[in-house]
Formats: C-alpha cells, structure tokens, sequence
C-alpha cells in the first residue's frame, strides 16, 4: 500500500478513502505484528528491569529498617503499628491472618487439587444404620476449578499487599527523616472522602465486576479446556478434567459425526449471525433514520403524536411484543387464520416453518422492534446537523436526493460510527429477538449430531445457551463457542475502530 | 437549473409546482406516517383486545371479541401470576436503587477523576464487555444454588446479579459527566468542599436528567428480562418473574388453553412500565441521543 500524503489522502473521494484505509489497515498486519513482537519483547524487558529494581528497593528497605520495618517482612502492619499508625497496621495484619486462615482452612488443597480437578468423586456407600446405599461426596471438580482461582486470585492479592506494606516502611523512614509528621488513622479516614474520594466510589462497583463478571469469565475460559458438562458436573455424578485443546480441535475438525461435521455447523451458524448483524443493524439503522425525517419533515403537523407512537412501542416489555408477534406468526396464529379465513390463502404460510421464510421474518420482525430506537436516536442528531449547509447546497441547485447523500448521510455516518460498531456486535449477540421468535427454530436435521439441536435462526448466542441446559450440557463446548464470539466480536472491533472516520479524523466536522 | 430559468413567468410556475408537489409529498408522508402508526400498534391494541375475549381461549383468525368479559384478569389471580408480579417487582425497585447508585459511582469516578489506573480499567472492561455475557451464567447459577438463591428463592440472587455487574454499564452517564464543567468542581474545591462534598452538593443536583435516565433503565432491565430469571428459576414457578411465567403459557402444549391469559397478564405487565415511561419520556431520549452519539 502507498503511503499517501495528506493532501492526496483528501483527493480521494469517500469510498476510495476508505478503501485506502482498509487496504492500509491490512498492508499494516504484518509491520504490526513485527511491532507489536518488538514492543512485547520491550515489555518484557521493562518489566524485568521493574522486577529487579522492585526487589533491590526490598532489599535496600530490609537492611536500612528498623526492627519494626523487618518485621513487617514477616508479620505485616508491623512497621505502621509501631509508629503509630494504627489503622493501616492493624489493616495489613488482619488481611494476613485472614489469608492464612483462608489457607489452612482450604485454600491449600484447593490449590494441591487444582492440576487433577479432584481424585474421586461422589461415591455410593452402604449406611448400615440405616440399611440403604447413600451418596458420598468426596471431591468436587466444580468447587475445585472455582476455589482454585478463587486462592490464585487471594495469593496474587497477598503479594500485592506484602509489596505495599515494605513500601509504606520506606516512607514511614522517608517522612521520620525530613522531620513531617505521619499520616494519622483519621487522616487516613479523611482522605478516604476527599483527595483518596474515587477509592471510596470505585470500591463496591470494582469488586462486583470482579465477582460477578471477571471471575465466572475466567472460569469459564479455563472451562474450554476442561469435559464438564452435564453429565461430567463434578458435583453429583463423574468429576471433570483437563483435557487441553481437544474442544478446540472438535469446533474445528472437518469429520462427519452424525450429519456434517462440527466446523461445518459451526461455520453456517457463525454465517448466519454476520448476516443477521448486518441486516438488523443497517435495516434499522437506514429506515429508522427515514422515519425521523419522515416526521421531522417540514409541513408535517401533529409530529409529537406520531413520535410518541412509535416510542411507545420501546416501553412495553420486549418479551410481550416478541412473544406475542411470534405466535401472530404462528401456523395457527393471527395472521395465518385471517389470511385463511379471508380465503387468500388455502395453506398455512410457513413463516417459521421453512428456514428461508423464518430467516426474512425475523429480520423483518427486528425492523418492527428496532425502528422507534433508531427513530429516536437519529431525530436528536438530524436536528444537529447545521442548517445552513443545506441552505447553502439549495442555492448551489442540489435536490433532495444529492442533499441526502452529500449533507446527511455523510454526517449522520460520521456521528453515529462508534454507535454502529456497538449496535453491530450487541446483534451479534441478541438473544432476546431470536431466542422469544424463533427458538432459533426450525432446527437444522443436517447439523452435526454432536452439535444439539441447532436450528437455522439460531445466533452463536443462542446455540450457546441451548447446549448449556438439559441433562447433557456441554458446558465445554459452550465455553469454547463463547470464546470464538469473543474473538470475532474483538477482531471485528478492532477492524472497525482503526478504519472508523470519527477515530481518526476527529477534528472533521468541527 | 436555476440559473437558466431568468424569466418571470416559468420561476412563477415552478413556484406554483412547488407548493403543489410539496402538497402531494405531505399527503404520501401523511398516509406513511399512518400505516406506520397502524403497523405499530396493531401488536398492542391485538393484544389489549384479545385480553378480554372469552368465548375462546385459543388463537383466533379475528381481533374483535365476539363476547367481551373480564374472565381473564380474573382467572390470573388462580394461578402463580400473582406471586410472579411481586418477584418481577421487588427485583426491579431493588435494582433501580442500587444499580443506579452503583452505575453513578462508577461512571463519576471516570470522569472526574484522573488516576493511575483509569485508562487500563476502562480498556479492561472494554474487553471483558466483549465476552458473552451468558457465558458466566453456569457458573453463577451453581453458586447462587449452593447460596440457596435460586429455584424458590430466586429474587435475592437475580438482584444480586444484576446489581453486582451493573458497574460496567458506565458510558452513557460518563458522557454526561463529561459535559458538566470542571471549573464547577475546582472552584468549590478552592471554596474548602471535599471531594465528597462536590458530588453531593455540586455535582448530583445539576445531574437530574441522568439520574432519572439510569432508575428508569435500570428499573426496565429486570422488569423485562428473560433468560437469567429462566435459568436461576430453574423451572420452579414460584421463583419465576412475570417474563419467565408468562413465556410457559405459550408453549405448545398450553397455548391452547391459556393464550387469552398471556395477553391479560402482559396488558398488566406492560401498562405500569409504559405509564412510567410515558411520564419520563423526555429524559430517556436525552438519555439515549446522547449514548449513541459518544459511543
């Protein structure tokens, strides 16, 4: 790719400018790569040099202590303690007996069990008191594979604070020198809603993020590499093990297991979600967009009315519409009667029936459901686009239609960007409109049998969701899917955000 | 084209064929603008409608009722329906109160503050939104079931979870703070007001549209929503929400029996949130036009 100067770069006209930008975006790939290897190898040798700095400062700390700051190498807090700063002494130390605690108590042979997922599983033992075989439960894979991380994450936490902790000795040694005073427990508590103010903020949303979103996702990374599922659950029938990149190598093998192989259902699945992220984002985007200026339209009276129409819409809870839209689409439903009944048709028309109807109704079912949001959306950005520059091109001759093209269309791209790449990769992932329309039905005979039953509407999501319930859940296939959105989500994004306008020429259009 | 027609008379004419076309594009917008309304609320007024149709029970080829009657919302209340709206409501104001406050604290901290961490968190969160939200699903619903939150008891762990993830649903509010000036903020730090102080008596006043933006989202999320409910329910009726419920009476073997319900129970699921809605209109779509535009 020729690099272009600014000045050609502005010749170009807009399709080839972007063409410019995608074709360098790729020409890039491989200088980026042998960049990206160079910067980590930089990293790398930063961090080293960190590290070995890091454990100097230690040292340095050690020798020129007092007995109080040697001691906190051992018990924590201690150096604080002994100059009086109670709180974060006595801080530190709890944090440490609750680790040990924590690690006698379990941590320990949650960790030993970790490479082996556990030894035995629940058993059935003869109880002769009670003259039946009742269920032993000896080790848990599941428990072991969540406290396992659970302690990793706990150790990582201890060094951190262990870090911490010889550095609050060097500056309780910094500040005796120059002769200041130390930092009270209620200065402490003070800063807390002042200067310190977005530790206070940060602290409850932080660790319900890293609860409830970073560890089940690590979780169920670790899952890939694992055979739990159903049947395999570790809690009340056989434990689950590693098994490596065998999960992987089942997603992308070409052998025929019962109908077509896995790669192929996954390949036509993965299909089927681009194509439906791309109609249900430009359909809505494109209509919706006329429909804001269908009403911001001048002459057109009675605009709040027909606003207030469509927004309704937003407010009823999408699991009515859905719901009931797919059953007014039923063989028997609404629509297929009165049809019927009006004698136009003699036979059920087979809109969830037949894969090709099923695939064009939900699309055109998501026009019905998207539109009022976009409607809303664009009127506010409609609005924002300078009037003048439309009076100005009406002078100059333009029509409705090269006015569209040159003036609207361009800015509302440029402004609404980011929103499309969001709106792209959140319909990749819809659960709600395919799941309540179609439950990804009608189920696809061809697919491999391996695979559930996957039917031709089904999203990566969906499918997901349908392996992991039942009896036989492969939860490790699910994970392994969940992994493979991420993945396309990322390098879809990653695309996008390089090639988008409004990233790169930020100044544009102001 | 302009430029060519210099004389009087046809400029008059174009004037005239101006205003006539501009008529005719009105009427074409108009009849548009009605058959869109019409598409639009033919769902709803069907489904308002058939909630009170009694001579059947089952899918008819007709919308107008041949015997119109309340027997519907009346047999709602023999069945669970009723226990399904308080769990649907309790976990919605739960989470309306305590997403809110969350997403707040959150979306203020990164706007206002600059600290070390601020960009490497935002970009983690920017990847780990990457990853399927349904995915940690598994694993949480074993956890709340060894918590006991779940089958019977599934309120408390669906507020749980939708409360404890909320932080990462920032963006929208962050745009808003965005916009409100620093100079306010460093002004009354000058004046002696703590950090704390400046949110309190600064910050969240001037943010009332932002505000009510989040309750009114965040009391919509669970109001509406599905899957989690369906799978921490794990089909015990009385841990559903109204969504999970109501989708049971659709199934092939109930519709037949209970399809003039469903509708009954969605007119009375559905008018509250509209109602509310309605009212605090202006601010979700200040809300919303503003999201869409940050990104």
């Amino acid at each position: 790719m020729k690099q272009l100067t600014d000045l050609e770069y502005l010749k170009l006209s807009k399709w080839k400018r972007l063409l410019h930008r995608l074709g360098s975006f790729f020409a890039s790939i491989p200088h980026g790569i042998v960049n990206g290897l160079i910067s980590l190898g930089r990293g790398i040798k930063k961090a080293a040099v960190g590290l070995r700095d890091d454990v100097t400062d230690i040292f340095a700390t050690f020798r020129e202590g007092d007995w109080s700051a040697k001691a906190s190498f051992l018990v924590m807090g201690t150096g604080n303690i002994a100059h009086g700063q109670w709180l974060r002494g006595l801080l530190f130390l709890l944090f440490e007996v609750v680790f040990i605690v924590y690690m006698i108590t379990g941590g320990i042979y949650w960790l030993s069990m970790l490479p082996s997922l556990g030894k035995q599983g629940p058993t059935l033992e003869y109880d002769p008191i009670y003259d039946i075989d009742v269920v032993t439960y000896h080790d848990n894979s599941f428990k072991i594979l969540l406290y396992g991380v659970l302690t990793i994450f706990f150790i990582v936490a201890l060094i951190y604070t262990w870090r911490v902790n010889i550095r609050q000795n060097k500056l309780i040694a910094q500040i005796k020198r120059s002769g200041k005073k130390l930092k009270s427990g209620k200065d402490d508590l003070r800063s807390l809603v002042d200067d310190q103010f977005h530790k206070t903020l940060l602290a409850l949303p932080l660790t319900g993020i890293l609860l409830f979103t970073v560890l089940p996702i690590f979780f169920m990374i670790l899952v890939a590499f694992t055979n739990y599922s159903g049947t395999n659950n570790g809690y009340t029938n056989n434990l689950f093990t590693w098994v490596g990149l065998d999960n992987f190598n089942t997603l992308l093998s070409w052998k025929a297991v019962g109908g077509q192989s896995y790669a192929a259902t996954f390949g036509e699945v993965l299909a089927w979600t681009l194509i439906w992220a791309f109609f249900a984002t430009f359909t809505n985007y494109f209509l919706g967009m006329m429909v804001a200026m269908l009403i911001n339209k001048k002459g057109i009276k009675l605009k709040k009315l027909w606003r207030t129409v469509l927004v309704m819409t937003i407010a009823v809870p999408q699991f009515i519409s859905l719901l009931y839209v797919s059953k007014m689409f039923a063989k028997n439903g609404l629509i297929n009667n009165f049809l019927m009944s009006m004698g136009w048709i003699t036979k059920a028309l087979p809109f969830w029936e037949d894969p090709t109807w099923a695939r064009i109704t939900v699309i055109l079912i998501n026009i019905w459901i998207g539109i009022p949001y976009l409607m809303l959306i664009t009127t506010g950005i409609l609005m924002n686009i300078p009037q003048d520059l439309y009076e100005s091109s009406r002078i100059d001759g333009a029509n409705a239609w090269q006015q569209y093209f040159k003036i609207t269309l361009p800015y509302m791209l440029f402004v609404t960007g980011p929103y499309l790449l969001t709106s792209f990769t959140g319909n990749m992932n819809n659960f709600n409109v395919i799941y309540l329309l179609t439950g990804g039905a009608p189920t696809n005979t061809a697919a491999s049998s391996a695979a559930g039953s996957v039917g031709y509407t089904d999203l990566l999501i969906t499918w997901l969701f349908k392996i992991t319930t039942g009896a036989e859940a492969q939860y490790y296939m699910a994970s392994v899917i969940g992994i493979m959105v991420f993945v396309v989500v990322a390098l879809i994004s990653l695309v996008v955000y390089r090639c988008l306008p409004s990233i790169k020429n930020e100044e544009d259009f102001q | 084209m302009i430029q060519s027609q210099k004389s009087e008379t046809p400029s008059m004419k174009r004037h005239m064929g101006m205003k006539a076309s501009s008529r005719i594009s009105n009427t074409v917008s108009y009849v548009v603008l009605v058959l869109i309304s019409v598409i639009w609320l033919i769902p709803f007024v069907c489904i308002l409608l058939q909630s009170f149709r009694c001579e059947s029970t089952h899918q008819v080829g007709y919308i107008i009722p041949q015997k119109w009657g309340l027997d519907n919302y009346r047999n709602l209340f023999n069945t669970n329906f009723p226990r399904w709206y308080t769990n649907t409501l309790i976990t919605a104001l739960f989470v309306a109160v305590f997403q809110t406050i969350i997403v707040l604290c959150m979306s203020y901290t990164l706007s206002r503050f600059r600290f070390k961490m601020r960009k490497p968190l935002m970009q983690f969160m920017l990847i780990l939104g990457m990853f399927p939200g349904m995915l940690s699903m598994i694993i949480l619903y074993q956890v709340l079931k060894d918590l006991g939150m779940t089958q019977s008891n599934a309120v408390p762990g669906l507020i749980l979870v939708y409360i404890a993830s909320s932080g990462m649903g920032y963006y929208v509010s962050k745009g808003f703070f965005d916009t409100i000036s620093k100079s306010l903020d460093e002004a009354a730090r000058i004046d002696g007001a703590t950090r704390f102080q400046v949110l309190l008596k600064i910050i969240l006043p001037l943010s009332k549209p932002i505000v009510i933006y989040t309750i009114l989202t965040a009391f919509m999320g669970p109001w509406g929503d599905f899957v989690f409910a369906r799978y921490i329910s794990f089909n015990v009726s009385a841990g559903m929400n109204a969504a999970v419920g109501l989708y049971g009476w659709l199934s092939q073997d109930q519709i037949s029996k209970n399809y003039t319900m469903f509708c009954a129970g969605g007119v009375l699921v559905a008018v509250p949130v509209t109602i509310l809605f309605m009212c605090l209109q202006r601010y979700y779509v200040e809300g919303v036009t503003g999201g869409a535009v940050k990104g």
